[in-house]
This record gives structure tokens, C-alpha cells and sequence, in this order.
């Protein structure tokens, strides 16, 4: 059977079309206003490169906080909807098996999921605060002037330490902005910031435990500059899946093959 | 006797020059770049017109999160010690619980009747409930931080709060709220409500009693002292000098009282 699964995130939709155990298609865009609409638009796309059309899909799974607006709804009509934390516990199981801990860093949030066979044995989420999420690394280029997807190899030049006082985002600018004025250099910053991310994402993953293998996965997996301190605070080698930022997707459209589990 | 109390907030400065344990003069300024540099000007502004030069100052207490940065302080006190003694020289002796908004943190505290904290809870890792989230509020809306209070309670109706905790998501809710057709006065109430909602949680968990004041920046934000009002059922009392100087004037106190003990005065 042919499956998709559909992860709306805060910002951006993903879509993964899956046939026999094998990615067939992936596609991505960024959610706008219109949340069924950006989803549609990506969905039709990655039909498009499969070569396929809906009637050949056999069942569509839904994730991410955007889940419900696909639901039921044509063309893409969902049959179901999942958490993120048990897509996630999917999608890292296909693609490293050997996982125990997934990680998974997207935009507005921050998950750590502790994984057997492929399903949840324990969570935790941190979706209140931005400092935690990749809208931090965001609010702290922009603060920078630089872009974001600079900001990953930026910091990676630096091997300076320099502590970030600030926990909260918009504190942080401010402190980011006190410490151009200092003349600490860009890629010092760059991985104050990093390192400052790491350090609470990590103090949020010790909460349910690290157990090898441990997976990144989410848009913040695609930034070089966020592996390093993460493993350096977890003390444990961490797995960067390819397209890190499917693995939700996957996991949905993993779940959508199997709907016995 | 002659003493000063120079309270350097993260984005106000104050400084009192208080003769014999009453206020003479003062002066409120921007926190600028380097803390150091600020505490002269802000000292130097309050002392400006009335003959009095640093010398002069028999002691000088700094407070506030850039205390340690005050070059003539002969001693830092705790911005929590410094309200809750401004707020008994402001309000008078029934004070017992006192709330300090601030431009980077919030504190709730307890206090008797001589102004000694009994205990108190803070928030300063969190823009949420801070001066800074009205800022970035009042920059999003494009009205004067001043006027952001009065603009929230324009409303007819109180709309629900915004949902989410963190200053930066609440943004981003409330720019869709806006794009949705919502007028700025609604999505003002709407911040406002959320933030009274955030601070309530801090003061209950310290423990609410009669008298109740506030003190800070945000002190003077009608829209967040009216909905605290309403939600706690209890009425803050009315300041009889500006309640952004709170910290400075209990410094300058602090200063008499260290200044009569190192003379052995007491």
C-alpha cells in the first residue's frame, strides 16, 4: 500500500509519500496564513513528483500542530491524526532503528521522546518558550544581521566560551545586542547562542533520560552549528538522520502503512 | 545628613538625595550602555540645582541589577530589600504586600510594618510579565509605551487573553489576531489581560494581604493595575510620589541607617 503522511508545523508543512518500507516523495513549504491551504499546495506537490494522485494513496496520517485542519478534509482528507511525539517515536525508528532517544528541535518547539520498537515509552515538550525552539536561533541571526542559515557555520569557527546570561528570547536580544557593542566577534556570538540553546534543550532531554542511540531530528537538525554543544552537554554521539526535517512526516505516513499497530 | 540611593534598572535608572530620611530631589533616566556611566549621570541630575555636590553625600547605597556598577556606592543592597523599604516610605507603615514590575523582572513581596521583607518570589528569566513585553507590545501596535495601558482599557468588551506565555509566540498570536481585522486596542486588552493573568500567578503563590501596592515602571500602567485590581479583588493603594522611584528611595534610607550605624549613631 501507498501511504502519506502530512506534518503541519508551525512553519512549515511536510509531506512524505511511502511505498513498500521506501520514501518515494517528500516535499515542504512554508505554512501561511491559510494552514489547509499551504498543506494542499505541499500534499499536491509531492503527488506530483511521485507521479501519483490521491486515489492512489491508500491512507494519509496527520501531525504536527497544524494536524487538525487536515483532517477529514478534501483533497487531502486525513484519515487520522497523531501526536508529534508518536510520529516522532515512528519516523526515527525507520529511519535509525537502532534509536532509543529522539530529539526533535522545529520551530516553536522542543521535544525529547523516549523510544522502544518504534513507540513511546516517554515524553517531554517544551512548547511555551521560544528560547527553546528554533525561533530562537531566528530571533538571535536577525539580531546579528545575519541569515539563519548562517548562523550554523558561523559558530562553528569559534572555540571561545562566552557565556549568555539571558534565558528568554527577547532578553537574549538585547544581550546579543550588548555584546556586538563589546566587540565580541560574529562567530563568538554565534555560538554563545548555540551554546546556550543546547544547554536547555539538554536539560530538558536529561528530564526523560538519554539511552543510545540518540536521534536529532526537526528543522534544527538541518543547522551544523546545534549538534556539536548538544553533544557535549549529553555527553553521547547524537545521529543526524538524512532530511532530518521529515522524520515527523515519515513517522505519520509509517503509522498510515500500519493501521493495526 | 546627607544620603543617596541610585537604583540602576535594566532599562530605568533612578536616583534619590534624600536630607535626613526625606526625599530632596531625584532624578529618572535611561539605563544607557555602560552601567557605570549612567549611575554618575542619573547621580549628578538628581544633585543638579541643589547646591549639594557628591562630596557632600555622606553615603551612598546602589541597587538595582546594575548595583555592582555604582563607582561612589560604599555599599549594594538587593533591589527586593530596597522596594519593600521605598514601598513603606511611599505608602506608609499598612503595606504587606508589594509588587514590583520592572522593566526585565517582576517580584512579589512580603513585608511588615518597619518594610523588611518577610519573603518574596521573582521572575527574571522571562519577558512574559515584564516591561519589556508591553514594550515590544507597544512597538507591534505602534503606540507610545506610555499610552499602551490607557489604549488596553479602551475597549467595550475585555476579549480573551492572548493564549500563549511567551512574549515572542504571544507576538506572533497577536499579529494574527490584527491580520484577522482585530482593532490594536482589542489586541492590546487581549496582552494586557494575559500578562495581569501571569503576574496574579506570582503574587498568589507569594501570598496576597492588605495593604497592597505596586511599584516600578509598569506601576504606572493603568491597563495592568486596573485588571490586577479586578482580578484580585483588592484595590492598590494610590501613590503619593512616583512609584518608579521605589528602589532608589529605599537605598537612600538604607543609607541613613548605615551611615548613623558606621557613626555610631545608633
Amino acid at each position: 500500500m501507498i501511504t502519506a503522511g502530512v506534518d503541519v508545523g508551525a512553519k512549515f508543512a511536510k509531506v512524505v509519500i511511502f511505498k513498500d518500507g521506501q520514501v518515494v516523495a517528500r516535499a515542504k513549504a512554508l505554512v501561511g496564513f491559510d494552514v489547509l491551504k499551504s498543506a494542499i499546495e505541499v500534499f499536491e506537490a509531492a503527488l506530483k513528483d511521485a507521479g501519483l494522485s490521491r486515489s492512489d494513496i491508500g491512507r494519509v496520517v496527520a501531525t504536527g500542530m497544524g494536524r487538525n485542519a487536515v483532517v477529514q478534509k478534501p483533497p487531502i482528507n486525513a484519515e487520522e491524526a497523531v501526536s508529534e511525539v508518536v510520529a516522532d517515536a515512528a519516523g526515527a525508528f525507520q529511519a535509525v532503528p537502532t534509536v532509543k532517544t529522539v530529539i526533535d528541535v522545529g520551530a516553536e518547539e522542543g521535544r525529547g521522546v523516549k523510544v522502544e520498537g518504534g513507540k513511546v515509552r516517554d515524553f517531554v515538550i517544551n512548547e511555551r518558550c521560544a528560547a527553546g525552539a528554533g525561533t530562537f536561533v531566528e530571533a538571535m541571526a536577525r539580531a546579528l544581521e545575519v541569515n539563519v542559515e548562517e548562523m550554523g557555520p558561523l559558530s562553528l569557527k569559534s572555540a571561545n566560551v562566552i557565556p549568555m546570561n539571558a534565558q528568554c528570547c527577547v532578553f537574549a536580544e538585547s544581550e546579543v545586542v550588548s555584546l556586538i557593542h563589546s566587540k565580541i566577534s560574529k562567530e563568538d556570538i554565534a555560538k554563545a547562542i548555540h551554546d546556550a540553546i543546547a544547554g536547555r534543550i539538554s536539560s530538558m532531554i536529561l528530564r526523560v533520560g538519554v539511552e543510545k542511540d540518540v536521534v536529532l531530528i526537526g528543522g534544527c537538525a538541518l543547522n551544523p552549528g546545534f549538534k556539536p554543544p548538544l553533544e557535549k552537554e549529553l555527553h553521547t554521539n547524537i545521529i543526524v538522520p538524512e532530511f532530518p526535517e521529515y522524520v515527523s512526516a515519515l513517522g505519520a505516513a509509517v503509522i498510515a502503512a500500519n493501521p493495526a499497530r | 545628613m546627607i544620603t543617596a540611593g541610585v537604583d540602576i534598572g535594566s532599562v530605568g535608572s533612578k536616583a534619590t538625595v534624600m536630607v535626613d530620611g526625606e526625599l530632596y530631589s531625584y532624578a529618572v533616566m535611561r539605563t544607557g550602555g555602560v552601567s557605570e556611566d549612567t549611575a554618575i549621570k542619573v547621580t549628578m541630575w538628581a544633585l543638579d540645582g541643589t547646591g549639594i555636590d557628591t562630596g557632600k553625600l555622606n553615603y551612598v547605597v546602589g541597587t538595582g541589577y546594575g548595583r555592582v556598577n555604582v563607582p561612589f556606592a560604599k555599599k549594594t543592597i538587593t533591589e527586593i530589600a530596597c522596594h519593600a523599604r521605598g514601598a513603606h516610605y511611599i505608602y506608609g507603615p499598612t503595606v504587606r504586600t508589594v509588587l514590583d514590575i520592572g522593566g526585565q523582572d517582576c517580584k512579589a513581596i512580603r513585608c511588615d510594618d518597619k518594610g523588611k521583607v518577610l519573603s518574596f518570589l521573582m521572575n527574571d528569566k522571562c519577558a512574559a510579565g515584564t516591561g519589556r513585553g508591553l514594550e515590544v507590545f507597544a512597538d507591534l501596535i505602534s503606540v507610545p509605551i506610555a499610552e499602551l495601558g490607557k489604549v488596553s482599557l479602551s475597549v467595550d468588551q475585555e476579549p480573551p487573553p492572548v493564549s500563549n506565555t511567551c512574549v515572542i509566540f504571544a507576538k506572533a498570536e497577536s499579529l494574527a489576531l490584527l491580520r484577522q481585522g482585530w482593532p490594536k486596542e482589542r489586541v492590546a486588552a487581549a496582552y494586557h489581560a494575559a500578562m495581569a493573568d501571569r503576574i496574579v500567578d506570582l503574587l498568589t503563590r507569594v501570598g496576597i494581604e492588605k495593604d497592597f501596592v505596586i511599584t516600578g515602571g509598569v506601576a504606572k500602567n493603568m491597563g495592568i493595575v486596573q485588571r490586577l485590581e479586578r482580578i484580585l479583588k483588592i484595590e492598590a493603594l494610590e501613590p503619593k510620589m512616583d512609584p518608579i522611584l521605589a528602589g532608589a528611595l529605599g537605598a537612600g534610607l538604607f543609607a541613613k541607617a548605615l551611615y548613623e550605624k558606621e557613626q555610631g549613631l545608633r
